[in-house]
């Protein structure tokens, strides 16, 4: 029976026509994007220069990261304002990775330690560099890291109940702390430079627009994947808890669910998926460096997700395609007019569509199962009170 | 060449004579002509004929050296291009001014105008100005009021050489003010540390400056302890030694004390820019329960707006920032009375919605303040009775613009207490926080309650940006900068008590001041931050829960 | 029906991509501008964009280069460092541009390089900055640290008599490395180090009251003390507020900075602050005919009379002419026949001396030692004799002693004289 019903479930997620689009338009990207970067001479129109390559790649990323706020936004009703930290985190990893690959082509030749820390009179690596050197082990830590930090977090905070505005409110102070830390030259993450000037990945020379198209296939494949993990998972038994906890989070823990593990467990899964978001983005743009732990970053990704419209997945993903592209766009055609234009699509899109861009297209085509405009997400105070001598 | 001689003739009299007896000096004659012609060699002079200059001036004992020292230090000595004449001029020229209001050297009465490229500045460096400073002090010394004469044996006691130990010697025996005498003694004692003074002198010196706090004493006195290379002392008497070690320890044991003080009065200060920044959240946060992510926008005008009263009334600086607190209050008051109608009204009940929307309307508003003053800071100028430090003791001081923030801090929140607690509005608003529902049946205009407590918060909001533009950058960056801490505050001290917030910010001042010494200062941000994380995890209701009935409906 | 609508939307997405991809007509040589106009550096980096706009202009009024018109392309990279290099991207392969204008901080530098040096394009880099770098593809028209930090230390410790030293920083890399090279400096100078204290605080740290009660303790102590202030951008006026609150004064405790010059204090109130010291390689108070004609265009251009020059200004002043001469003298705007042009040209700088490329990619810079006037505008009080070649590698720190930059003869910008080898981006 269940098995059976699983099924189902898994072939109704396929049959909605939303996601066959998504998947449609991700093979495209998949097989399009690097046939017309490599195979379509420059001087031709349809060329897609490095450049295009790169923006394509960036955006990618940010659709995982965006998909990895949905699905505990959307679908369970925590609003992580410091989800770009468990992005950053994945990137770091990444990046050192990177840098150790450097090797003795640095600035200053010096084979084990990154040019940073040469600068700094450090004379040997920290501890937590160790292991770096090997791809598995930082691959093994881009999964790790962001996903630790996830697990302490979420256990203490779901643990002790935190819920609504203060769960989000305390993800900014993450992503702030972190931020701070990572600023310091100190701690031994090359600080406010970060990381930079990669040479090469795998042994692959990370300039030539071949290892780009490949990490583009790849990004898009890894969305893929995830995109369809996230509807199983929102599809499954546990992902009914899920959204039953979105909608009310004492009338599920009454029926008898342990709230707390379904929350941490998605909420780990999503800071996993960020994670690799981020370990994608930096071979691909290049930098890694602490200004991607802004609380800001954070805000705007859920900002994606809200302007595609949260709880369908896809329009997560779109939003942060659309947001996107109209950044790349307007930051060189009117410089002055971004932020009134990205101010004004925050408060219209919450005040006007509440179920985002995908909102707009008619009922039909789109799946059923998820309305999350309909329900109340986690409310952290209803009634304010104010005692003076209390 | 003969006018050269006749120039110079006097001088070189007045120069023999003050390096015979420093007393006859001021008694000599000089004539205004001299004077004028010693003026005028400061036109095309080096910076160290300068000195020269200036120190021949404060020896002539002209009656109006001082005035044209005090210019010199305030840049307003000028010489006219067509007719080489100097002047001084009323006031200091401003980057738009166009001419000056000249004033006669002599007479020292005013002389007309001059356009300002018909006039060159005599220009001054720090030496210049230590030496002027210097200058004007020895003139201090017969001044009639006795702060002033403190204040010129302060200056002088900068620069202790031979020829200041004598004037403070001589001044010492005509001085009648006790407050003077004691630091004319005090000064006297550090110089009598650097001479090789017998035993006798130097206990006695030692004994004078028992007990006192400035780092230079305890410099001196721990010289008298040193150990020449072979390891002997370089001090012969062990009784000198002795004392010396015991003052020593009797300075270290109150710095040490003084510095706790210092430390917790540093911490209240920033727990105070904490508390003003987090108050007017308390209410439309902690009382409405509305996530204004704006609310460092609000502040930003609130320091704007500072600026712009400051622009519209150039010549009372002074009380400029007096008016700016109401003007403040009412712009940023009425912007969140906008925000609220226009966008929180139809958000109410969906605070994560609200946030969102919130933090649209802060890029717009950080983008409007862009368009119309510029990306650039703007200048607000510090009042001149708010610069300037309170200086308890050597070891403890505290700046004035601090004090008041601490104080005016103190007061917004008691005014607000007050207002929620003895007026009517304060009474709705409180009625419509604990029961919305009950309170419009009792006749409350819900509504325009929430556009008051709004209102009322954003207000806020805006005086502690007057506060800011006081001590930081007024920017289009400023909002963001707080608003975390600002969030933190309340939600540590407890939403829905605004007490909380008054505590929870002055813990975290405190908390930080006491970490930054011994970590630094980021690494003290970053404990803190964690130890909030961690506390709100453990008590998500911060540190004053609600209790009682209101708890209930938690 | 499925498929065609599969159709439709691959051949729109074809078309958004490339949008991106269709060159423009060629009949101007495009110059970018790499600027911030939003964000944290929109605050330094409009007035730059602004300044390369007015050379365009005054460049077209003169007729074109190599009988084009120039055309300025400006992009806003946002105060984002990953955005500096995706903006360096598309100025480079969609706009095709010849030049680059740009960037501020070192970080925004070091996110674009590596776009730089696979495009191959050119970028003249106008700010003050740590040195160690020595890229080919960029020209840095700022001052490395011997031509600002280094003069200034020998002011304050010659002319003033300075004995111990604050090195007070923003924890960011131009900070760190000037104050080890500073630290490096004064202890072989004979300063003990018990008489130096450095420390570090964040981006836009405000609360300065414990550091300058410290600061203030720490000068009052028989010796004269100095602060040399490497604090960026938005801390500083909190920093200055307090030690003007704190009432010290330019006379005993000078504060001499390195980030801070006319634009910077046109945001604060200068009247308490008079005397303090900044150095730079230009100032606005410089009486020098080219500088007079530099400043009314600049007044005319901005239309605003009330506005600063400043050093950055200055140095895209200088990179834009050298530049221009280079394309004249290469006869074309071809990437690598400039950049081979570029070494040995000189043009006149603003204050009556001459700047020339250098075979290391700087170029030459008098250095200027000014004390804040109340006007907001700096006096100066001392210069150096000529001008002073820019270093990459600094003679001060041990690991840089065996490492020269030579786009010349070496065609490398870190080659080690002791193994021989070139390490960076020509690695062999």
């Amino acid at each position: 029976m269940t098995t059976r019903r699983r099924y189902t479930l898994w072939v109704s997620a396929r049959r909605d026509p939303g996601t066959r689009w998504f998947l449609g338009g991700l093979v495209l990207i998949g097989v399009a994007v690097p046939v017309l970067n490599l195979a379509v001479p420059a001087s031709s129109p349809f060329h897609v220069s490095s450049y295009g390559l790169t923006l394509i790649g960036k955006y990618l990323c940010y659709a995982l990261l965006a998909l990895a706020v949905d699905l505990i936004w959307g679908y369970c009703g925590i609003l992580s304002l410091g989800h770009a930290a468990f992005f950053a985190l994945g990137g770091y990893a990444m990046g050192m990775y990177l840098m150790r690959e450097i090797g003795p082509r640095g600035v200053y030749g010096n084979p084990i330690l990154p040019d940073f820390m040469v600068f700094l009179n450090w004379k040997k690596l920290p501890w937590f560099w160790y292991g770096f050197n090997h791809f598995g082990f930082a691959l093994l830590m881009m999964l790790l890291a962001p996903g630790l930090l996830g697990l302490a977090f979420g256990w203490f905070a779901f643990r002790s109940r935190v819920t609504g505005v203060y769960l989000s409110i305390i993800t900014q102070a993450l992503t702030y702390a972190l931020m701070l830390a990572f600023f310091r030259n100190d701690t031994g993450f090359g600080g406010n430079n970060g990381f930079t000037d990669f040479k090469d990945i795998l042994g692959f020379d990370l300039r030539s627009d071949g290892v780009h198209d490949v990490l583009v296939v790849i990004s898009a494949v890894v969305l893929g994947v995830s995109y369809l993990v996230c509807r199983k998972i929102v599809a499954s038994r546990a992902g009914r808890v899920i959204q039953a906890i979105r909608d009310s989070e004492t009338r599920t823990r009454f029926l008898g669910y342990r709230v707390e593990s379904f929350k941490l467990w998605v909420f780990v899964f999503s800071t996993v998926l960020a994670g690799i978001a981020g370990a994608l983005y930096v071979p691909q743009i290049g930098i890694i460096n602490p200004s991607e732990f802004s609380p800001i970053n954070s805000i705007e990704v859920v900002i994606w997700v809200a302007v595609g419209g949260r709880g369908t997945l896809y329009g997560a993903v779109a939003g942060a395609f659309l947001v996107n592209y109209a950044k790349t766009l307007f930051t060189t055609s009117f410089p002055d007019a971004w932020y009134y234009a990205l101010g004004a699509l925050f408060v219209l899109v919450t005040l006007l569509l509440p179920r985002g861009i995908i909102g707009l297209i008619p009922n039909r085509a789109r799946t059923r199962e998820a309305d999350p405009s309909s329900s109340r997400e986690g409310v952290g105070i209803k009634d304010g009170r104010y005692q003076p001598h209390s | 060449m003969r006018k050269f001689l006749l120039r110079i003739y006097p001088w070189v009299i007045a120069v023999l004579v003050s390096v015979g007896g420093q007393g006859l000096v001021y008694s000599l004659p000089s004539s205004d002509a001299q004077f004028l012609a010693k003026l005028g060699e400061l036109r095309d002079a080096t910076y160290a004929d300068k000195e020269k200059i200036i120190e021949e001036l404060g020896a002539s004992g002209h009656p109006n050296v001082r005035a044209v020292l005090r210019a010199m230090l305030e840049d307003r000595l000028y010489f006219r291009n067509n007719d080489q004449n100097i002047f001084l001029v009323k006031s200091a020229a401003q980057g738009d001014s166009t001419s000056l209001d000249l004033i006669d050297p002599l007479t020292l009465k005013g002389a007309g105008s001059a356009s300002i490229d018909n006039l060159t500045e005599i220009g001054i460096n720090n030496h210049l100005r230590r030496v002027c400073e210097t200058t004007l002090a020895r003139f201090g010394l017969s001044n009639p009021d006795a702060s002033v004469r403190l204040d010129a044996v302060k200056e002088i006691e900068k620069s202790l050489d031979e020829t200041n130990v004598a004037l403070l010697r001589e001044q010492q025996a005509v001085e009648t003010s006790s407050r003077v005498r004691k630091q004319i003694a005090i000064g006297l004692a550090l110089a009598a540390l650097n001479d090789q003074s017998d035993s006798k002198t130097l206990r006695a010196a030692i004994a004078t400056l028992r007990g006192n706090l400035d780092p230079a004493v305890r410099i001196k006195l721990e010289g008298l302890l040193e150990k020449s290379p072979d390891g002997s002392y370089l001090e012969s008497d062990a009784e000198v030694r002795a004392d010396a070690a015991a003052a020593i320890k009797s300075i270290d044991h109150w710095r040490t004390f003084f510095s706790s003080i210092e430390t917790l009065v540093f911490g209240l200060s920033e727990g105070s820019v904490l508390v003003l920044i987090a108050i007017g959240l308390a209410i439309t946060f902690g009382v409405m329960g509305v996530i204004n992510m704006a609310h460092g926008e609000l502040m930003m005008l609130g320091a704007y707006t500072t600026y712009v009263v400051q622009v519209a009334m150039p010549l009372h600086i002074g009380s400029s920032v007096l008016v700016a607190i109401p003007a403040a209050f009412i712009v940023s008051g009425l912007t969140g009375i906008l925000i609220e109608r226009t966008v929180i009204r139809v958000l109410y009940g969906r605070p994560l919605e609200t946030l969102l929307a919130t933090f649209g309307i802060s890029l717009i508003l950080q983008q409007l303040v862009r368009s119309i003053f510029t990306a650039l800071n703007r200048s607000v100028e510090t009042p001149a009775w708010m610069s300037g430090t309170l200086q308890v003791n050597d070891a403890l001081s505290m700046t004035y613009v601090r004090l008041y923030v601490l104080i005016f801090s103190l007061v917004v929140f008691a005014m607000l207490v007050l207002v929620l607690k003895f007026t009517r509005t304060g009474l709705e608003i409180r009625a419509v926080a604990q029961n919305r529902a009950m309170a419009r049946a009792m006749g409350v205009r819900s509504e325009w309650v929430d556009a008051m407590t709004f209102g009322l918060g954003s207000g806020i909001a805006g005086v502690a940006g007057v506060a800011l533009s006081q001590l930081t950058n007024v920017g289009p960056n400023l909002g963001q900068a707080y608003i975390i801490d600002s969030f933190l505050v309340v939600v540590f001290g407890g939403v829905g008590n605004i007490w909380g917030s008054l505590v929870g910010g002055m813990c975290m001042g405190i908390v930080d001041e006491l970490l930054e010494p011994y970590s630094g200062a980021v690494l003290a941000k970053i404990i803190v931050l964690v130890a909030l994380i961690l506390f709100i995890q453990r008590r998500p209701q911060g540190l004053f829960p609600p209790t009682g009935r209101a708890a209930e409906s938690q | 029906m499925k498929f065609k609508s599969m159709l439709v939307a691959s051949s729109l997405l074809v078309a958004v991509i490339a949008v991106g991809g269709v060159a423009r007509a060629q009949d101007t040589i495009k110059v970018g501008v790499l600027h911030s106009l939003s964000g944290t550096m929109a605050i330094s980096e409009t007035t730059l964009k602004d300044t390369i706009l007015m050379m365009v202009d005054e460049q077209n009024k003169k007729g074109g280069l190599l009988g084009k018109k120039l055309e300025a392309v400006v992009v806003d990279p946002a105060s984002n460092w990953p955005l500096f290099a995706e903006k360096a991207h598309e100025l480079l392969e969609k706009d095709k541009v010849a030049v680059v204008f740009g960037c501020w901080t070192s970080v925004s530098r070091k996110s674009v390089l590596p776009v730089f040096e696979k495009d191959d394009g050119l970028l003249f880099y106008p700010v003050q900055y740590e040195g160690e770098e020595s890229s080919r593809n960029v020209i840095y028209t700022g001052a490395a640290p011997n031509q600002q930090a280094i003069p200034a230390v020998d002011y304050l410790m010659n002319e003033v008599g300075v004995k111990r030293w604050v090195l007070e920083g923003t924890d960011y890399v131009y900070p760190r490395t000037t104050n080890k090279i500073l630290e490096a400096y004064l202890l072989a100078k004979g300063v003990k180090s018990s008489n130096i204290s450095i420390n570090y605080t964040p981006f836009g740290f405000s609360d300065w009251q414990a550091r300058v009660a410290f600061i203030k303790k720490f000068g009052s102590e028989g010796l004269k003390t100095a602060v040399v202030s490497t604090i960026n951008g938005d801390a500083n006026v909190p920093f200055y507020k307090e030690l003007a609150n704190e009432k010290i004064s330019a006379e005993d405790i000078p504060v001499v900075a390195f980030s801070v010059g006319e634009e910077e204090l046109s945001g604060l109130d200068a009247r308490p602050l008079v005397g303090h010291l900044a150095a730079w390689n230009y100032f606005e108070s410089i009486n020098t005919p080219a500088n007079r004609d530099f400043i009314n265009e600049w007044h005319a251009y901005i239309k605003n009379p009330k506005r600063t020059t400043n050093d950055p200004m200055e140095a895209h002043y200088i990179g834009f002419n050298l530049w221009v001469k280079a394309v004249q003298k290469a006869g074309t705007t071809n990437v690598d026949k400039v950049i081979a042009a570029l070494p040995g040209l000189e043009t006149p700088n603003l204050t009556g001396g001459i700047a020339k490329v250098l075979p290391n990619h700087h170029i030459t810079k008098p250095v200027y030692i000014g004390e804040v006037r109340a006007d907001g505008q700096f006096s100066v009080v001392w210069k150096t004799k000529g001008e002073v070649p820019g270093d990459a590698w600094s003679k001060y720190l041990p690991e840089d002693k065996t490492i020269v930059a030579d786009w010349v003869t070496l065609n490398c910008g870190n080659y080690n004289t002791a193994t021989k080898k070139c390490s960076g981006q020509n690695y062999k």
